[in-house]
């Protein structure tokens, strides 16, 4: 069931409506910025979580 | 552009080059084979990269020369929706997760080399093998064009004028890929991966300090953009589909290529491939940041000949000499790691599903990697000759239809992973109905990969790679439960297996 973590970023960028906006601000970058940014660690991180649960085979 | 030459970095440009030709040739020793007088060690390496050298050798292939420029250039024009490259290389990575491990592991136990071994293996058809290499390879071609247009504005920018450098620089490329193979581009990717992350890190460092920190950077381009009456930092409402249906187009497409391909395949396990989906994302974050480079253009100021330009005038206006002489070496290596890999994929297919297919079926393993490395040879020479010769829009159109292309063989060569289901027959009609129907919509459309649909009087516009592939399937479907099924022969049929596990 890990596995369904795989899915989380096709959700999260994939409908667009969810962070097309200017605010809030980070740093001076727009909502729209940050938020596709932040999603390159947090896949990451998603993806780590279910490398850790499958069976390693070589 | 000026004819002046920045002789610091011209002396940069040229140590740099000198370098990465020295480590070209010595990569032939590197990590040295018995021999190699066999495509998997010439074309694969041997299949012994392990996480490290992946990272670096994928990282370095998959975010190629012509990214580095073009994507902030479409930035720079459009804004916002030049970004669309971020959410495709954030969600190819799970996809790479869940299915190149099973892929290798096919590869892997049955000796494949590309894409076609794998369909031939799996259905045991020749036509299929046939349709899903020469896609393979005619969708690469205008993608090593494609890096020469990245060197091309690298050395353009450091004021050297004319062909010769250009060519210069391709005719070493193949005379070490030919001597080396992968193991060549593999070696020279560590040098060009540091290299571009320190050019990145500099500029996303430097530069908006110079320019008044990141809000001013993007109210300049806001402003611009304003001013111009067409773009913007955020995405209008007829770009939301576009936008999405690019990426993910584009994320399905990205490791059917010959060149991501071969990186999967070389590397040394199932496992491997996994961390580096783990690991490989750090590339996107630069990418991200390297696409801020266009809103750093209209910060800067910049008066531009052509948007291709905004990266190296970027650098050349706010940088000392010596390390805008350092920007452009990276970039222009950066083309040569993702060309040489190109060269070395479309060889494989050539060598593996044509010529040993249809010309010498007795070639020797000796025999085979020959073949593949004269091939690897007029693979370059041609992307040259159509580079000097041709149009540049001409490549750019190509490999526009080139992205369209290569997807139609994600159902052959994916679908036999988790099921058995599709037979050989279904699967060339929709190959066929996806490339001739995708290629004819994206004509009608005067080459623009979007095409416009209508919903009860809404009209939408959707990547026309998508759309392509939505046809291909559904043929595959129909044309598989109307055919009879025909009795499974022999062991060349059986489906590999899916994993059980999951």
């Amino acid at each position: 069931m890990t596995r369904l973590l795989l899915l989380a970023p096709y959700i999260g960028l994939l409908w667009v409506p969810f962070y097309n906006f200017e605010e809030p601000q980070l740093f001076g970058f727009p909502f729209f910025y940050w938020y596709q940014l932040a999603w390159v660690p947090l896949t990451s991180l998603l993806t780590y979580f279910v490398y850790r649960s499958v069976r390693h085979d070589g | 552009m000026t004819a002046n030459i920045d002789m610091s970095a011209l002396a940069v440009f040229i140590f740099f080059f000198v370098l990465v030709t020295a480590m070209g040739f010595f990569a032939s020793r590197w990590r040295r084979a018995e021999s190699l007088d066999h495509l998997d060690e010439w074309g694969l390496g041997g299949r012994k990269f392990g996480t490290w050298i992946t990272w670096f050798l994928v990282g370095g292939d998959f975010y190629t020369a012509y990214t580095v420029i073009a994507v902030p250039a479409l930035v720079y024009a459009i804004g916002a929706y030049g970004f669309f490259a971020l959410p495709y290389t954030i969600i190819v990575y799970p996809l790479v997760f869940a299915v190149m491990p099973l892929l290798w592991k096919a590869a892997k136990e049955r000796g494949y080399v590309t894409a076609g071994d794998v369909v031939r293996g799996t259905y045991g058809s020749r036509a299929l093998e046939l349709a899903v290499a020469s896609t393979g390879v005619i969708a690469t071609m205008p993608y090593i064009a494609l890096q020469l247009i990245g060197m091309e504005v690298a050395i353009k920018a450091l004021g050297l004028t004319g062909e010769m450098p250009i060519i210069l620089a391709f005719l070493v490329l193949a005379l070490y890929t030919y001597s080396s193979g992968l193991r060549a581009p593999a070696l020279i990717a560590f040098v060009k991966d540091i290299m571009i992350y320190i050019v990145v890190l500099a500029a996303i460092i430097v530069v908006p300090s110079k320019l008044g920190g990141y809000g001013a950077v993007f109210s300049a381009a806001d402003a611009a953009f304003e001013a111009k009456g067409k773009g913007g930092i955020l995405l209008d409402s007829t770009q939301l589909v576009p936008y999405v249906t690019l990426a993910l187009g584009s994320a399905l497409a990205a490791f059917m290529y010959p060149h991501t391909l071969t990186g999967i395949f070389a590397s040394s396990g199932a496992n491997t491939i996994r961390k580096n989906a783990v690991l490989l994302p750090a590339y996107t974050l630069l990418l991200g940041l390297l696409a801020l480079l266009g809103y750093m253009g209209h910060a800067a100021g910049l008066q531009l000949e052509s948007n291709n330009d905004v990266v190296p005038t970027l650098f050349k206006t706010l940088f000392p000499g010596w390390f805008a002489g350092f920007a452009f070496s990276a970039i222009a290596i950066g083309a040569l790691v993702p060309a040489a890999v190109m060269s070395i994929g479309a060889a494989n297919l050539f060598t593996r599903n044509f010529w040993k297919v249809w010309i010498n079926p007795d070639v020797t393993a000796a025999g085979e990697a020959q073949v593949a490395k004269i091939t690897s040879m007029l693979v370059k020479v041609g992307a040259l000759l159509a580079i000097l010769l041709l149009p540049t829009q001409f490549a750019l159109d190509l490999q526009l239809l080139g992205g369209l292309w290569i997807l139609q063989t994600l159902p052959a060569l994916v679908f036999g992973l988790y099921t058995s289901w599709f037979r050989a027959p279904a699967l060339l009609a929709g190959w066929a109905a996806g490339f001739i129907g995708g290629s004819a919509l994206v004509w009608s459309d005067g080459l623009k990969p979007l095409h416009a649909l209508a919903f009860d009087g809404v009209t939408v516009s959707v990547y026309t790679g998508l759309l392509a592939l939505t046809l291909n399937v559904t043929v595959a479907v129909v044309v598989n439960l109307i055919l009879p099924a025909k009795e499974t022969a022999d062991d060349d049929l059986t489906v590999v297996e899916a994993e059980s596990r999951s």
